[in-house]
């Protein structure tokens, strides 16, 4: 116990001491999760339209009011033709180009029906896809609104109508920071885990004071847990900084057990620091370290669901998520503080991350013992 | 003499078909300073891993402390001291930090550590620089702190691979110093060099050409035996030829 009391104490003196290392672990993680949250925003906003306007009614002026006052739309320009239009999308000045022919007034007044034709850049797949949407709906609304001004109510109720009311659970304004948010507090920890512990032992190894430690009687066991424990423990400190800023900043307060969080916690952290020892006993240099882990976090994340959701993935893909622990603990944290899902819930994910823990950390701790 | 301290039989270490350390038999005694000889590359720090029980040997016995290498190294582990080639003390600790972690993991007490360490500053002159990071200590100092940390809890043996590499002659004699002073508390040296004037300090010498150990006695016996002046010459006749040519 002693011997991991020292180990222990010495590397937090050591932390301390080192500045970089220092902004990095407690520093770092405010700032990504002060800054990335506000970034990684999908609603779609000041989408601008290029108007071609052949008809120049009252009408059309109407159609144009309408949706420039709607918050989703700014003017990219009006053009004089269609193929104005396009060479405004070409400049990026434009996302969607409206088309209002010639004639549109008349013939809605006439026969009661017009078209309008709406061009979109889709380079932009949810921009496009959800631009259009908008517009739609502000067509339509602008149709029912005409409707009332000619029909008399009466005759109005005659048409059946399906009537569709959507309830939002969990996030009723659809924010995406409350999705964010306890994704990124979950990401910010794989860097303290996996590269900082790698970056940690492969500095040891350089300036061989590794091989001070392997003569000397401790045994290899000690070392280990002297060199993980630190980082387990900075790594809790490092999450509880985060769920308070979520808590105060963001206003997410888990509405699950916060004990269950740190349970997971707990494990996920083991989990990353079996990687880090794994990655640190291929690497003999510190830029070695760098690369592997560097490579591994941005595997980890991309396939982790914190972008993007994991059932629209390819079968090959869902496979290496799922030996992913950066999965199972974002769709937990997400379960548990944005449902309150119990532990019962999350049995799957809970066996899936402790399972990993172990094989990262047996084969870590046999690689290990085989290098040294 | 005294008691056989180290002894090795037929020791060999081969990496693949190259054997690095080739069938190599000596016996050191307890206090004795027995000098390893030998140009970069002939196997001086393969022998000392192996001793230390940071490489397991090909195959040949050897024994310290009347420890087996192959089964029993965690014993062996706590009778040694070592010095790497590399200076290895923590350069971000201070002075008393090292010597506090270093002695704590050999299980020395607080109480112990406490003594041994104002001792061992005190030795050294450190008195002032004891709450100094190591880093900033000039390098022939953070040598001397290195082996007094390495013997801080009184091993049987310790063993120092290239301990004065890089510093001058004056340093190096100073350094020398310690190692009379251990050796005198019946600390036996085992340390391996490529300096020639080093050489001529050490109670016996055994000089490595190419994995093997070419000659092993006293150095005045040895320069008797090659007819030369000095150490070097006898390395030099003896090296004649080797296969592996240091850098």
């Amino acid at each position: 116990m002693r011997t991991i009391f020292l180990l222990v104490q010495k590397e937090f003196i050591q932390v301390f001491r080192d500045k970089t290392l220092l902004t990095l672990i407690f520093l770092g993680p405010i700032v990504q999760l002060f800054v990335l949250p506000l970034i990684a925003n999908y609603g779609v906003r000041n989408i601008s339209i290029a108007i071609v306007d052949y008809d120049h009614s009252p009408y059309s002026q109407q159609l144009i009011r309408k949706i420039l006052s709607s918050r989703y739309f700014e003017l990219g320009g009006y053009a004089s033709s269609y193929k104005d239009g396009r060479s405004l999308v070409k400049r990026d000045e434009a996302d969607l180009i409206l088309e209002i022919p010639n004639g549109f007034e008349r013939d809605l007044v006439r026969q009661g029906q017009q078209k309008v034709f709406i061009a979109i850049n889709a380079i932009n797949g949810i921009k496009g896809s959800l631009g259009g949407a908008y517009l739609s709906e502000v067509l339509s609304d602008f149709n029912s609104e005409i409707r009332l001004q000619w029909m008399r109510p009466e005759r109005f109720d005659n048409e059946p109508r399906i009537e569709i009311r959507t309830s939002d659970w969990y996030n009723p304004y659809l924010s995406f920071l409350v999705l964010m948010v306890p994704g990124f507090l979950v990401t910010l920890l794989t860097n303290i885990g996996s590269f900082l512990t790698a970056l940690n032992i492969v500095k040891e190894k350089e300036s061989g004071t590794i091989e001070q430690l392997n003569v000397s009687p401790i045994r290899k066991s000690h070392i280990i847990i002297g060199k993980l424990l630190p980082f387990w423990i900075l790594g809790v400190v490092d999450f509880s900084i985060g769920l308070l800023i979520a808590r105060f900043v963001y206003d997410i307060v888990p509405v699950g057990s916060v004990l269950l969080i740190y349970l997971f916690l707990a494990i996920y952290l083991t989990a990353l620091l079996g990687l880090g020892l794994l990655i640190s006993t291929y690497s003999e240099t510190q830029q070695q370290a760098i690369s592997i882990s560097y490579f591994v976090v941005m595997l980890f994340t991309f396939l982790s669901g914190l972008y993007t959701p994991l059932d629209a993935i390819p079968i090959w893909a869902k496979v290496l998520s799922q030996i992913n622990p950066l999965t199972h603990f974002i769709t937990v944290i997400r379960m548990v503080m944005l449902k309150g899902s119990t532990f019962s819930d999350v049995l799957y994910p809970f066996a899936a991350i402790v399972v990993l823990s172990l094989i990262f950390n047996l084969w870590a701790i046999s690689n290990y013992k085989k290098t040294v | 003499m005294g008691a056989v301290v180290i002894s090795t039989n037929q020791l060999t270490k081969k990496f693949g078909d190259f054997a690095a350390v080739d069938s190599v038999s000596f016996d050191v005694y307890q206090g004795e300073i027995f000098g390893f000889v030998g140009a970069n590359g002939a196997g001086k720090t393969t022998v000392i891993r192996m001793l230390c029980g940071l490489l397991l040997p090909s195959s040949g016995t050897a024994s310290i402390a009347g420890f087996d290498i192959y089964s029993q190294t965690e014993e062996i582990k706590k009778s040694i001291g070592y010095m790497s080639q590399k200076f290895s003390l923590y350069e971000d600790l201070t002075v008393k930090e090292n010597i506090r972690f270093f002695a704590g993991i050999y299980g020395l007490s607080d109480k112990e550590i406490r003594e041994k360490g104002d001792g061992l500053v005190f030795e050294l002159g450190l008195q002032e620089s004891a709450k100094k990071k190591v880093k900033e200590l000039p390098l022939g100092w953070k040598q001397r702190l290195s082996f007094s940390i390495a013997i801080i809890h009184s091993p049987q043996v310790v063993f120092l691979d290239e301990p004065t590499s890089g510093v001058d002659p004056i340093v190096r004699r100073q350094f020398w110093e310690l190692i009379y002073a251990a050796s005198e508390r019946g600390i036996t040296v085992f340390v391996t060099t490529h300096y020639m004037d080093e050489a001529e300090y050490c109670g016996r010498v055994s000089i490595m050409v190419d994995g093997k150990i070419r000659a092993l006695d006293t150095p005045s016996n040895l320069k008797t035996r090659f007819s030369g002046n000095t150490m070097g010459d006898v390395f030099r006749s003896l090296a004649r030829g080797a296969a592996r040519v240091g850098d």
